[in-house]
């Protein structure tokens, strides 16, 4: 049984009244909220045992050393890789995708060859394709969706093709919320030679996620949007393919000997982690999981997906307004319009009323333009998100619209 | 009106309610942008709502027009040209906005992390009023 009222005395924020209204928060594809247990462990840490990692030989560093690595190791588990070396750790998604274009991409790309990406990519899976197009001469190639957010496997298959050497696509679009079948993608893009990158952010919050079972060469995820603290991410790579990369930064923790004339490279993943890393923020990352894993995915998955029906239909009971991104396979993600009224107007009530969701342009300007708008209010569903959550939602836009 | 009296007016509103309903009636009050000025080039950098500045000088004072694509970012608008507009470049330096905007119980607006390009107005105000001096 989820007890979605018990879990949420978990995450101490939701308690929180704003503006003196309960605090409704439908922000979470921007960035999770934290449950105690992650935000007491880097406490507890930070207060018993802290010291660098892989360094002394003493006690304290032995220990947060054995915590950091039982981190990765808890990520190892939960994506079900071959093994825990296939785990990155970086700042968050974005550094991940720009560490393999950085990587990966001048190594192995040249003039002519093509990256294949969707329309619904954040800017985080766009703009770091751009750059390598203007320094190495490839091609960029962006295949369509359909104006309700619907993914074509027409559209794919027409721009995949024997050039196309990476295919980098959001498992789930952070604007229309739409569910990506990145399996079977996966599966086609290797038939013609490609590597597939898998832009988990939004996906591997609401569903589980098993990256031998989907096949995907790289996957990428920030901590801070499942439920972990900012500033650690995760980079997953086939291991023999991280192996055929040369490193990304350069310094301590990633060589094996230096002289002062040259140095030789650790193995991954340390190969990829130059100077000191984001100890408590891993550690941190690893109490997410574990939390998280303690509810199941599963669970998680089952009650996000009632709620978004819930949603759609509440929504949709409102005069005026429009969901972008109806695919029938989507998550929690609910960007709006409401006709008369310019999101920010809209943002600006729904704070007063307690209400927080994301105006603006959500980092995928592309996306929003091509749907025909500068920009959308967006209302995003967690773990913790009730029903009662939606209904002030849905009042606080009814009261807004009175104003206009 | 000048900023006084507005301050004035807005003692009397009753909660948040009738502060946004008393700032989208000012800006549907506020004179209108010239339509070659709704460019790129006049537009004010701000994420969330679109912003643009018209400036025009008139015997050594700058008269500012403006607009959004939001009404209670126009009505904030409003409020900017009333204490900014038709002053010269040593009288604009001198004025406390911040100061105003808490008198107004607005003071949240005019954050830079609100993004909602009121900010970013008031520096270009600013900008345009260094370059006359
Ligand atoms: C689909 C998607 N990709 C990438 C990102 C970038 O994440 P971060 O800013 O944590 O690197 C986000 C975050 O908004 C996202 O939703």
């Amino acid at each position: 049984m989820y007890d979605v009222y018990k879990i949420r005395r978990d995450f101490p924020i939701l308690s929180l009244t704003i503006n003196g209204k309960p605090n409704v928060f439908l922000d979470s594809a921007a960035s999770a909220q934290k449950p105690s247990k992650v935000i007491e462990t880097m406490h507890h840490l930070y207060m018993n045992e802290y010291a660098n990692v892989h360094r002394g030989s003493y006690y304290l560093s032995e220990q947060i050393t054995s915590a950091y690595e039982e981190a990765r190791s808890r990520i190892h588990q939960f994506l079900n890789t071959k093994s825990d070396k296939e785990i990155v750790f970086v700042r968050n998604a974005t550094e991940g995708i720009n560490l393999v274009a950085a990587t990966w991409g001048k190594k192995f790309l040249k003039a002519g060859d093509e990256v294949l990406i969707s329309e619904a990519e954040h800017h985080a899976n766009l703009v770091p394709w751009q750059m390598l197009r203007d320094e190495l001469g490839i091609t960029l190639k962006i295949f369509k969706i359909s104006d309700e957010g619907e993914y074509l496997e027409e559209e794919y298959l027409k721009l995949l093709s024997e050039k196309t050497k990476l295919v980098a696509v959001t498992g789930m679009s952070n604007v229309l919320g739409t569910v990506f079948p990145i399996k079977k993608m996966a599966e086609q893009a290797h038939q013609n030679g490609a590597l597939f990158l898998v832009d988990a952010c939004q996906y591997a919050v609401h569903q589980k996620v098993d990256v031998q079972d989907l096949d995907c060469d790289f996957l990428v995820f920030s901590g801070h949007k499942l439920y972990g603290p900012s500033g650690i991410g995760v980079l997953y790579g086939k291991y023999n393919v991280l192996d055929s990369m040369p490193p990304y930064q350069f310094g301590g923790d990633m060589v094996d000997t230096v002289t002062y004339e040259k140095a030789t490279f650790n193995e991954p993943p340390f190969r990829f982690e130059a100077g000191t890393p984001a100890i408590m923020q891993a550690i941190g990352l690893g109490e997410a999981i574990k939390y998280i894993s303690s509810l199941s995915m599963e669970n998680i998955f089952k009650h996000e997906q009632e709620l978004t029906t819930y949603t759609t239909n509440a929504l949709s009971e409102i005069k005026g307004l429009k969901i972008i991104g109806q695919a029938k396979d989507k998550g929690g993600v609910f960007s709006f319009n409401v006709e008369g009224m310019h999101p920010q107007d809209l943002a600006f009530i729904l704070d007063k009323e307690g209400v927080s969701v994301r105006t603006g342009h959500h980092c995928a300007q592309p996306i929003v333009n091509r749907m025909g708008y500068e920009s959308l209010a967006r209302a995003s569903l967690g773990l913790y998100s009730t029903k009662e959550d939606i209904d002030a939602l849905v009042a606080a836009i009814r009261k807004a619209q009175k104003f206009f | 009106m000048t900023i006084e009296e507005l301050i004035d007016n807005f003692a009397f509103l009753d909660g948040w309610e009738e502060k946004y309903s008393y700032i989208i009636e000012l800006g549907s009050q506020l004179e209108s942008l010239d339509e070659s000025y709704r460019t790129e080039e006049w537009k004010v950098r701000g994420c969330q709502s679109q912003v643009w500045l018209e400036p025009q000088i008139k015997n050594g004072k700058i008269h500012f027009k403006g607009d959004s694509d939001a009404f209670i970012v126009k009505g904030l608008i409003a409020i900017v040209l009333m204490i900014y507009s038709d002053k010269s470049a040593q009288e604009i330096k001198e004025i406390e906005v911040e100061e105003i905007f808490a008198k107004l119980g607005l003071q949240e607006h005019l954050s830079p992390s609100r993004r909602n390009g009121l900010f970013s107005m008031v520096e270009k105000i600013k900008e345009y009023a260094d370059a006359l001096k």
